[in-house]
């Protein structure tokens, strides 16, 4: 066992303990000692910046001008909906409450809602605790086991969409919210790679002496492991959430009844009732749009930093 | 001094007690109980690869053998569902369908993150601003934004042909004329190119600066170092995002599915907007041909698996992996 050869980090004469190693190796982090090197000496704006502020602000305006017109369209009435005005010539808030009157929309928030967080928390979990095993463990047959985790991930969703409805109507829960998340307890193949990945880089030594120390297998993992990891499980929360809250072939397939039903399958059973069933309301459809995309909104403000310094920090390089 | 002490000696006291059959038991044990734990850590995968991966896999192929409607027992046809995909016309389609918007939008696709990725590195660390922006699209649900399509798009009073206007030129009719249905969802989606562009990003400024400063003292110029120092280093992360899309391009659904498809629709020549797994999902869910869909599915894979491989093998000359693995 390689695992005799531990080189203690020594800090004042004292052995830290595991925990206190944890915080200091987190204490600064790759991203930041990376910013600061990019901070450097502040550059002058030249030409060629110059001229990226100018593009980057042009094509800024086209990435966020659907949004805009979104949100103005749903204040515009019915009439209105189709002029390209950015500020409505006639003011309205009819739409906000005939979309409540028409859809059960708070309904398909809570739904998705649920879902979505169910099923962030349990293929977070469940993923790091696979690319941990990955990480951590040597042992026999480990490459080619962890060459089947990749490979799944170019096995398309249409192989497995057929017997995996089978399963879930044998269960008995087609018709329920319980196919668009329980999958996810057993990790997902993107998830883990990306983890690993984070975990590979993280020093060894550290959970060897925490063996030494006495903590279990599980302890290294939860206590130490996981803690350092935050940055790539931010990541891996967030990019499922939104993966979860825009599912709509699932929701397709597996709800039935406009009670069970997600955000995206009720945003889509709206399109059909009053974009194409003959009625042309297209004013309720957009103003249902903008209420379920707000909330994506505000979570991607909410983890921005999360997100981008993760992605920076995990390395996704192949 | 001392240290080099207490090393033999530690070595001497282990030779004497531990005999070396006894050393191999206990490694044995260790290496016994090591295994154990690491299955433990493995063990959610594994359970999930068997009923959720192994098995489907399994059945859908029996099924793409079989005539299954959910109802009945499934009756076994032999290879009649793959001689009828080559007689499918409609199937043929949405895989001309598929593989030309694949083939259009991939390449356009990573020319523009690549862009933008560029424009937000050379732009500096204040551009935290436009990431927020770039990457906003890609928090919109799918089906909002093929909403958006519908509207935006729309070829008497749509946005985008208002904008072509004030520069002359007629738009057409995106939404309806079934030649540029395709080219307007391809425009639609490069607006949710976010995720590439931040993977990009980050590989930008991965490069080590020095290998910039060295270029320039050898006196290369911006092509010149664009060329042989940040396209090679790289070349991984636009890899990765080649082949992540080229898989998400030819299963392109949603966006497609809520602007063309569903129920009451009809009023739409659709035929444009079929795409292969439009088609697939249709047969499955709506038709309730469980066998002939799967042999669709194992259709889908064999081409994503070909043009994956295809990839690779060209990569192989062109992809630049720090210390090579």
């Amino acid at each position: 066992m390689s695992g005799l050869e531990v080189d203690l980090p020594v800090a004042g004469g004292r052995v830290p303990t595991p925990l206190e190693s944890a915080v200091t190796a987190a204490g600064s982090t790759a991203a930041e000692v990376e910013e600061l090197r990019r901070r450097g000496p502040r550059r002058r704006m030249s030409p060629g910046r110059l001229f990226s502020w100018i593009a980057l602000a042009l094509l800024g305006v086209v990435f966020i001008y659907p949004f805009v017109w979104l949100v103005s369209a749903s204040f515009k009435p019915r009439s209105d909906v189709f002029d390209n005005r950015l500020i409505p010539e006639t003011f309205t808030f009819d739409n906000y409450i005939q979309v409540w009157q028409e859809a059960p929309l708070a309904l398909w928030l809570a739904n998705t809602a649920i879902v979505t967080v169910l099923a962030a928390v349990t293929v977070t979990f469940s993923s790091a605790m696979v690319a941990w095993g990955f990480a951590y463990f040597r042992f026999r047959g480990r490459g080619v086991l962890f060459g089947f985790v990749l490979a799944t991930m170019m096995l398309p969703g249409a192989v497995t969409m057929i017997p995996t409805f089978l399963i879930w109507n044998a269960l008995g829960q087609v018709g329920t919210l319980t196919p668009l998340w329980a999958g996810n307890l057993f990790g997902s193949a993107f998830y883990i790679f990306l983890l690993r990945q984070f975990f590979l880089g993280l020093p060894r030594d550290l959970f060897d002496a925490a063996r030494v120390d006495g903590a279990t297998q599980w302890g290294v993992f939860w206590r130490i492991a996981l803690p350092l990891c935050r940055p790539a499980l931010a990541v891996t929360l967030v990019f499922e959430v939104q993966a979860v809250w825009t599912d709509l072939m699932r929701a397709l397939i597996y709800l039935r009844d406009s009670a069970t039903f997600t955000v995206p399958r009720g945003l889509k059973s709206l399109v059909d009732a009053f974009g194409f069933g003959g009625e042309w309301h297209w004013e309720i459809i957009v103003t249902a749009s903008v209420i379920t995309t707000v909330p994506m909104i505000i979570v991607f403000f909410l983890a921005q930093r999360q997100i981008i310094d993760g992605v920076a920090s995990t390395g996704l390089k192949g | 001094m001392t240290g080099t002490e207490v090393r033999v000696d530690s070595a001497h006291i282990a030779r004497r007690t531990v005999t070396p059959e006894e050393r191999e038991r206990g490694r044995r044990r260790a290496s016994r109980r090591n295994l154990r734990s690491a299955l433990l850590f493995l063990s959610p995968w594994i359970v999930g690869f068997v009923v959720f991966t192994a098995w489907p896999m399994i059945y859908s192929a029996y099924l793409s053998l079989t005539d299954y409607d959910v109802i009945n027992i499934p009756e076994f046809v032999g290879l009649a569902n793959y001689a009828e995909m080559l007689n499918d016309p409609k199937l043929l389609l949405a895989l001309q369908n598929t593989v030309f918007f694949t083939a259009v939008q991939v390449p356009l696709y990573i020319i523009v993150s690549l862009v933008l990725a560029l424009l937000l590195d050379r732009a500096g660390r204040s551009s935290s601003f436009f990431r927020t922006v770039f990457f906003l699209p890609k928090m919109t649900p799918p089906v909002a934004v093929g909403v958006l399509f519908l509207l935006l798009f729309n070829g008497q009073n749509g946005l985008l042909n208002t904008v072509l206007g004030w520069f002359g030129i007629d738009g057409p009719a995106w939404t309806t004329d079934p030649a540029w249905v395709k080219p307007g969802l391809i425009l639609m989606s490069l607006w949710t190119i976010g995720a590439s562009v931040i993977i990009l990003l980050a590989a930008l400024r991965n490069v080590p600066e020095m290998l910039y400063e060295s270029a320039k003292l050898d006196g290369a110029g911006f092509w010149r170092t664009s060329m042989s120092v940040t396209l090679p280093m790289i070349s991984p992360a636009l890899f990765f995002i080649i082949i992540v899309n080229t898989i998400a391009g030819l299963q392109t659904f949603d966006e497609a599915y809520t602007a063309f498809f569903g129920a009451g629709n009809t009023t739409y020549s659709n035929d444009a907007a079929l795409f292969y797994v439009i088609y697939l999902f249709q047969q499955a869910f709506e038709f309730l041909h469980m066998g002939y869909a799967s042999a669709m599915a194992w259709g889908l894979f064999l081409v994503i698996m070909v043009i994956t491989a295809v990839q690779l093998i060209v990569s192989r000359r062109f992809v630049y992996y720090e210390g090579d693995r």
